[in-house]
């Protein structure tokens, strides 16, 4: 690994003076023609890239109010100054948002608003040259898109926003970040990010069952696109395989099981998230949930559920019905027939912590706490989850609904201290297509606040498990807790609570057989 | 005709006086040109996605407490900065009152009586000046918040700052102006009958800068005021499940087929 300082843990979160150019860099892995090229990107930086980077910047102020509005409302007050994790773990500057804006907002200055072309230098504009494009292309892979200072701005402008327009100009002039669209090559042509097709997770699932029913003696079953069945799960595909993912998803099945639903995942929409938010691209992003819509349709399902992963309950919740029509309240034709299809007595989409919450609400499942009495359990609010979503339809159930069910099922729960849960968690680090081994320097130093306040219930509760309900919450602590001093085997799932206390002693209704008919029936017709 | 036209001005105004009526004209009519503009501009772009900022309203009834509270008390400053609330949300209030009292010089003849009621708020200069120098102070002392200043962020500042300043100066000190003579000028600005203005040095700083910022308004970061009403993270609706939101062109775009639903059904799998 790169020669950098791991951060100490102070007592108290502090405001680090700041220090120019610490993490002036080349940024991630540049994309490469082969994973530029399906997304419709092209292959590497073109000729005239400047001339198409300022009409893209224009295309997107033109098709993105909150583009347009935020390079304009901002009064450089620096209320977000001191609020980014990135900044607070790294001390550079540009990691402070309004900084990090102003990279994009100096050029959009320059080239779009009459005082930056006749006063450039009274007003901070500045001219895209290839500095400043190595610059976007650093900094803005160094945010998480965790919307974390949006929270904190007077006007409510989102960093988040301004890095996806940024990222969203790279990939047009073929500055891609190879990890990002990589991943989505393998999203959009093979359904899933890990590119694993449908046999290898068929017997992913196989091995799955055979493993829970010689530990439990259920046979809890993992159904792959069984036509008919009532409820579709996407969830991510880290689930699959990945510790400790793994166990939220066993915990997803015994759930299922115990209340006797019919259910199923898809081969062809093997994957809940969804990389074209981090990218930026709409385009990208309907092309990767069109896919759960299609297999929602060809599978006759009439719920569509998604598993513990952070934004894409983002995108599930807050986008899906505008992408593809998966919710309510169409009035176009399209979204209107999957609309029909889907049941309305249910939220559509529905989080799995939602429809677990609400058989607990309902008496259906019944727990032995006690099965987690060797733990003391913290709750990391995943950003994208808890800025950007709801769940249950209250006000603030997302911080809720996650907090009730894991206080079902353990005895030992202690909040993190307040500034940093909630509408105002520290996001893990590793959010936005910043995942990677080549951004390590930045995830471990943008981990810093959260593992600050971990370590003062660590001190003070001895809490010694931090539970999240996101898939990259979930690795990035598993790879950056020990470099903290932590057990890198503290984080675990939502699910896998659930999942050790559950009470499996109701009978399992002839699920499968229903399902088989259902489908040979289907397939008769 | 012409003659009797620069006669009506050797008589009756001054150069000062001319050159003062002109410059509001003109910053008037790059205000409401600017300004309208600018927000036609904001009108028509289109919002493509849900982006609402944690802690969502359900309901446009909690969208519309949010903005307030959010332009009546600057909710999220406060959360996130206690001094740059402090100091921020004295200059808007003070500004606002003192606004409120200048209604007087620009109404024709006598003021209703409603408008007694704001005298009490004089003092409010004091508040506008008080936050404007913690405003600079805070930008030049806290390292952060220098690093992220361009010239224009400090001269802003400043610009306010010797409008409330002459503006005291006007009202607390022996310095002050022919009132009468104000009044007849501003009013006679609105319903075009033009005046001489006083034209003691710190009076004309005053309306020279106070005129200039409106003409700065949709040039500059004054933006911000219609700015928040259009932001999306906080005037949109969380109800996103219930409801289908969708912008014109990814509308334009989903009709004009790139994916027609029922070619792909059962497709390539």
């Amino acid at each position: 690994m790169a020669d950098f300082e791991i951060p100490e843990l102070p007592t108290y979160l502090e405001i680090p003076a700041i220090n120019e150019g610490v993490m002036q860099g080349d940024g991630p892995f540049k994309s490469v023609e082969e994973f530029q090229t399906p997304l419709g990107f092209p292959g590497k930086k073109i000729d005239n890239w400047q001339e198409v980077a300022i009409s893209k910047m224009g295309e997107l102020k033109s098709k993105y109010r909150s583009v347009q509005v935020f390079l304009d409302a901002c009064v450089k007050c620096g209320a977000c100054t001191d609020k980014c994790h990135y900044f607070l773990g790294s001390s550079d500057p540009k990691n402070m948002p309004v900084a990090r804006q102003d990279l994009f907002r100096s050029v959009y200055r320059r080239h779009f608003t009459f005082a930056g072309k006749y006063f450039p230098k009274l007003v901070g504009a500045k001219e895209l040259d290839d500095a400043m494009l190595d610059d976007w292309y650093n900094y803005f892979h160094q945010c998480s898109q965790c919307r974390r200072c949006s929270v904190f701005c007077p006007y409510g402008i989102d960093t988040a926003e301004i890095s996806m327009a940024a990222r969203e100009v790279l990939d047009t002039v073929g500055v891609g970040q190879k990890y990002c669209n990589q991943i989505l090559g393998k999203a959009i042509t093979i359904g899933n990010n890990l590119g694993l097709p449908e046999p290898a997770l068929r017997d992913t699932l196989l091995d799955l069952e055979e493993e829970i029913e010689e530990e439990t003696g259920i046979a809890v079953k993992y159904p792959l696109d069984v036509k008919g069945a009532e409820i579709l799960l996407i969830t991510p595909s880290a689930d699959f395989f990945a510790e400790p993912h793994i166990d939220g998803l066993i915990g997803y099945g015994k759930v299922f099981h115990q209340d006797g639903v019919s259910w199923t995942m898809s081969s062809y929409a093997s994957e809940g998230a969804n990389f074209g938010m981090f990218i930026g691209s709409y385009d990208v992003m309907r092309s990767a949930a069109l896919r759960i819509r299609k297999a929602a349709l060809d599978l006759e399902v009439s719920r569509i559920m998604v598993g513990e992963c952070g934004h894409a309950w983002r995108v599930a919740y807050s986008f899906w019905n505008t992408l593809s029509g998966v919710g309510a309240g169409a009035t176009d034709e399209h979204a209107m027939k999957l609309q029909q299809q889907l049941d309305s007595r249910y939220p559509q989409p529905q989080h799995i912590i939602e429809y677990t919450y609400d058989l607990i609400q309902r008496g259906k499942l019944e727990f032995d706490k006690s099965a987690n009495d060797d733990r003391t359990v913290t709750f990391h609010d995943s950003c994208n989850v808890a800025r950007a979503t709801n769940m249950g339809g209250i006000p603030n159930g997302q911080f809720i609904l996650p907090r009730e069910v894991i206080k079902a099922v353990c005895n030992n729960f202690v909040d993190m201290e307040r500034s940093t849960i909630m509408e105002s968690t520290f996001c893990c680090g590793g959010g936005g297509g910043l995942l990677t081994d080549d951004l390590m320097e930045i995830r471990i130093k943008g981990a810093m606040p959260r593992m600050q306040a971990l370590k003062e219930v660590e001190k003070t509760n001895a809490v010694d498990t931090l539970v999240a309900i996101c898939a990259i919450c979930k690795s990035q602590f598993s790879k950056v807790l020990p470099k903290f001093d932590f057990d890198p085997y503290m984080i675990v799932s939502a699910h896998q609570l659930v999942s050790e206390a559950i009470i499996m002693d109701k009978p399992q209704k002839a699920v499968t057989a229903e399902i088989a008919e259902t489908a040979e029936t289907a397939e008769a017709k | 005709m012409l003659p009797k036209f620069f006669e009506f001005f050797e008589n009756y105004m001054s150069v000062v006086s001319i050159f003062f009526t002109a410059l509001f004209y003109l910053s008037l009519a790059i205000f409401l040109v600017g300004m309208t503009r600018k927000i036609y501009q904001y009108w028509q772009t289109p919002v493509p996605l849900k982006i609402p900022t944690a802690p969502t309203p359900l309901t446009q009834t909690g969208v519309v407490m949010r903005m307030a509270r959010e332009v009546v008390l600057f909710e999220s400053l406060f959360k996130s900065n206690k001094w740059t609330w402090l100091f921020g949300w004295l200059f808007h209030i003070g500004l606002l009152l003192v606004l409120i009292r200048h209604i007087r010089y620009f109404w024709p003849g006598d003021l209703p009586e409603v408008f007694l009621l704001i005298q009490p708020f004089k003092y409010a200069a004091f508040a506008m000046v008080i936050g404007l120098i913690g405003l600079i102070t805070r930008r030049i002392t806290v390292e952060r918040v220098r690093y992220i200043s361009a010239p224009s962020d400090y001269l802003m500042l400043l610009l306010l700052l010797i409008i409330g300043i002459s503006g005291v100066v006007m009202s607390f000190t022996s310095n002050h102006t022919d009132i009468i003579m104000v009044k007849n000028f501003a009013s006679g600005l609105l319903i075009f009958d033009w005046a001489n203005l006083p034209t003691e040095v710190h009076f004309l700083v005053h309306i020279f800068l106070a005129f200039s910022l409106l003409a700065l308004f949709p040039i500059s970061k004054l933006l911000h005021i219609p700015g928040i009403f259009f932001s999306p993270t906080r005037n949109q609706v969380d109800d996103s499940r219930k409801k289908r939101h969708i912008s014109s062109w990814a509308l334009k775009q989903e009709q004009e087929g790139q994916v027609i639903l029922n070619e792909t059904l059962g497709k390539d799998k």
